[in-house]
């Protein structure tokens, strides 16, 4: 190979480079008639909010959404960082207060409650929340450092009942995996969880269930490159047709 | 050497360095002797520092006999053997954990019959251990098999013609040959254990003292209290220096 192959393959590399990063940045533009819209949303919103993202596009042609879920903590973090996010859905009011002035009217449009998960046929005979107590029974819980392990520290208060879990996972996603695989007896997830998990799971309600109730708000975002769109996009999770998709999942009204 | 690789170089090492600076220059440098001395942290630290030692014996016994076949013997199938073992350098260790979990989980391979005799292995200790042990083993594998390769067997052979039996070859000649090679490919494993993240989350859980290692600390605390995810991060960027450090002392690496 002469040296001359090698310098244009440099350039042609660095020139790749530049382009890959400039795409990063989201400075590539794009055609300009095309709208985006970029929506960060709880993990346990990830059926819905596809589901509405896809209403979304289809009540608003040429208009993209993008939706990015994770753990609500995850999620401010990267908010806080500069992440090019236009709403925000949160699965818990403590996450949207810590952006402060960077959510600009947070509005609440769905609740949650936890409920127990259980291997299909739940095994282990869980029947109720003092059961996660009992020794023998392997119990995953969310770690108290995100919302749904919030929620487990708080239940825990208001019942008296001490889990001693075997695992503190950093979402409710590892819970439901270590549940469906059959090496937890039991996991404490929200009831919506639960709905989704389908076959994979079997769920086992408690009345003690109401006394903890998490509130999702959802906001538009101070930087949005188009603040009206996406106050639209918050208006349909606000409207009868948003909360028909959510009632549909299993969350309460706010 | 042509004189423009110093560009590419630089930025390579720069690429690598320029993080590891950021993690530094983010450290609250009033706070962190309170940070790393918390007892969460202290636990955490030496839990990893326990289990990595454990994992990292595991592989020097599993590792040596491996390296070894795999470098002296030749039988069919040997290359794709050596290809499978070497499986988890490129797996992404969460598929390591579910093919942990798969295998001694409760519902596993293995697993299901350890269960009848009371033995749960998830969320222990040995879990730990375990999901460390899996994916370390081929960093010794595969330095240990290249410094076997490399030392030859001409000297086996002659300790051989005089007498030796082969246990004695062994440990006389074999071993202290690939010293070296023995110990770079330990403290890889060493230092791969000690970072370890996805198998452990996966197969062994997060419960602190059990089996929250530094790297699970690290990812949990990050959105939580970020001030010490990244004083925890030093200390875990400091010890494996430190490690690297003693092994090039000792002309390993």
């Amino acid at each position: 190979m002469t040296r001359r192959t090698d310098l244009s393959r440099i350039r042609t590399t660095a020139v790749v480079a530049a382009a890959a990063a400039l795409a990063l940045s989201g400075c590539a533009g794009g055609d300009e008639s095309d709208k985006e819209l970029t929506v960060f949303a709880a993990a346990s919103l990830t059926d819905t909010f596809t589901e509405l993202a896809e209403k979304f596009e289809k009540d608003h042609p040429g208009v993209k959404v993008t939706t990015s879920f994770g753990g609500s903590s995850d999620l401010v973090a990267q908010i806080e960082d500069g992440a090019p996010a236009d709403v925000f859905a949160s699965a818990d009011t403590k996450n949207m207060d810590k952006l402060g002035k960077l959510a600009t009217d947070p509005q609440d449009f769905a609740s949650n409650t936890l409920e127990i998960a259980t291997p299909p046929g739940n095994p282990a005979k869980i029947t109720g929340f003092k059961d996660l107590a009992g020794p023998g029974a392997k119990v995953v819980v969310c770690a108290v450092e995100v919302p749904c392990g919030n929620a487990t520290a708080q239940m825990e208060q208001k019942t008296g009942v001490d889990i001693e879990p075997v695992s503190e996972e950093q979402s409710v996603s590892d819970v439901l995996a270590k549940v469906s695989s059959g090496d937890a007896d039991a996991g404490l997830v929200y009831v919506t969880d639960v709905t989704a998990a389908g076959d994979t799971v079997t769920g086992v309600e408690f009345p003690e269930s109401d006394q903890v109730v998490n509130t999702y708000p959802i906001s538009t975002l101070d930087g949005s490159d188009d603040a009206d769109l996406a106050q639209e996009f918050v208006d349909l999770a606000l409207a009868e047709a948003g909360r028909k998709v959510l009632s549909d999942a299993g969350f309460g009204q706010p | 050497m042509p004189r423009w690789l110093w560009f590419p170089a630089a930025i390579a090492a720069a690429f690598i360095l320029v993080p590891l600076a950021a993690i530094v220059l983010r450290v609250d440098l009033a706070e962190l002797p309170e940070l790393i001395t918390s007892p969460s942290a202290l636990e955490a630290l030496w839990l990893s520092l326990r289990t990595a030692a454990a994992s990292t014996l595991l592989c020097i016994l599993l590792g040596v006999p491996l390296s070894t076949v795999l470098a002296r013997t030749s039988f069919p199938g040997q290359g794709l053997m050596r290809s499978l073992v070497l499986l988890p350098l490129v797996l992404p260790p969460v598929v390591s954990g579910l093919a942990l979990l798969y295998t001694f989980g409760r519902r596993g391979l293995l697993g299901q019959t350890l269960d009848l005799f009371g033995i749960q292995i998830p969320f222990t200790v040995v879990a730990v251990v375990m999901a460390q042990t899996f994916v370390a083993l081929p960093f010794l594998v595969i330095s240990l098999e290249g410094a076997l390769r490399t030392s030859g067997t001409r000297y086996e052979a002659v300790a051989a013609t005089l007498g030796a039996r082969p246990t004695t070859v062994f440990r006389r000649v074999t071993l202290p040959l690939v010293g070296p090679g023995l110990l770079s490919g330990s403290v890889l494993a060493f230092a791969r254990c000690l970072g370890e993240f996805g198998a452990t989350i996966t197969f062994a859980g997060n419960l602190p003292g059990v089996t929250s290692t530094m790297p699970l600390q690290v990812y949990l605390l990050r959105v939580d209290d970020p001030d010490a995810a990244v004083a925890l991060s030093l200390v875990l960027v400091v010890v494996a220096v430190a490690v690297i450090g003693f092994a090039r002392q000792g002309r390993a690496l």
